[in-house]
């Protein structure tokens, strides 16, 4: 992993460096006294890490983090714990070290660090990919971007040759993958396959009739052999 | 008063003698720095900045291990943001501990 440090402290970047060089999977490529140095070199390179203080004078590590649009991953160091809360605020903060940082401690983020590197990496090419689930969200691989789609606004999945459109109550994504490797990643309770080409969310239908379902304004087919199961799904009277 | 020590440094090391005497060196830089304008800001009544001052000395406080020290230093930066300076004698201790500490390393 590519890193840099933002501290303003001299000796805070020469204690996490001296840390990072024991970790053989990290490359330290600049420090940095301040935010917006940073900021100027993260416009022309990219990095994979970043130690950021928070304390710092003019420019806070949380002011840093809202000029990133696609911030990389981040592990804040600060002589502070009370911010802890507000860091967690934040996709990108993936842990936070207390100063002074113990050698134990800055290995179990490296390892965090690690672990969330375990998404699937962004491929180079635009189409778009599934990506991984966290919780109620759905990472899709979209143009180099994770884009998170939030599972429960989902209503409705559709099969397009190569593609599944994927419908929410804010917008729609088409997406490079199956309906099979969709349906893994979503909860079962919330979600049913009703067609070869449709998964919806039942919490979605609003109404049913003989062999289709409603949902918001698309009229669905419900297969012979899944209709069992959808009416074994619904709270009927 | 309690004794400044090595024991954080000698920890982050792994033995590296050379990377002790790198940081003990910064330290060494940095510190008096840290300090001038800690006062400049005190003498000034600038209590937020002098606040800073303290959150950042706070860092170099607990890497020469002086522990209630830093129980200190995290009570008077609290303080001055409200702009109480009862601890300031106590804190101006803790300076002149690390102060002498650092000239005999």
């Amino acid at each position: 992993m590519n890193c840099i440090i933002i501290d303003d402290e001299a000796t805070a970047r020469v204690i996490i460096g001296q840390l990072c060089s024991n970790v053989k999977e990290l490359t330290i490529l600049e420090e940095f006294p301040n935010a917006i140095q940073a900021i100027k070199y993260l416009n022309q390179n990219e990095i994979d890490l970043i130690f950021l203080d928070i304390h710092m004078p003019d420019f806070t590590g949380f002011d840093f983090i809202e000029t990133l649009k696609n911030p990389p991953k981040i592990i804040l160091t600060t002589s502070d714990s009370n911010f802890a809360i507000q860091a967690f605020e934040y996709d990108c903060i993936i842990d936070y070290l207390v100063k002074p940082i113990s050698p134990e401690r800055f290995l179990k983020a490296i390892q965090k660090a690690k672990d969330k590197s375990n998404v699937p990496s962004i491929s180079s090419d635009s189409s778009e990919k599934i990506g991984t689930r966290s919780g109620n969200d759905l990472y899709v691989n979209i143009d180099r971007r994770l884009i998170k789609i939030d599972i429960p606004s989902i209503y409705l999945i559709e099969a397009k040759g190569d593609y599944i459109n994927v419908k929410t109550e804010e917008k729609n994504y088409t997406v490079h993958s199956t309906l099979k490797k969709i349906e893994d990643k979503l909860p079962e309770n919330l979600f049913l396959k009703v067609h070869r080409s449709y998964i919806i969310n039942i919490k979605k239908i609003v109404d049913i009739e003989d062999n289709s379902v409603l949902i918001k304004r698309d009229v669905i087919p419900v297969s012979r052999s899944n209709r069992p199961e959808l009416m074994k799904r619904l709270n009927l009277l | 008063m309690e004794k400044p020590n090595l024991s954080y440094i000698e920890s982050m090391s792994g033995g590296d003698k050379a990377f002790e005497k790198k940081l003990i060196n910064i330290i060494k830089t940095e510190f008096p720095l840290e300090k001038e304008e800690f006062y400049n800001n005190y003498k000034s009544e600038n209590f937020k900045l002098t606040a800073e001052n303290v959150h950042k000395l706070k860092h170099k406080i607990s890497i020469l291990g002086l522990e209630k020290s830093y129980e200190i230093a995290i009570a008077f930066e609290n303080n001055l943001l409200e702009g109480d300076t009862l601890l300031y004698l106590e804190f101006e201790a803790i300076l002149i501990n690390m102060t002498n500490y650092l000239k005999q390393l």
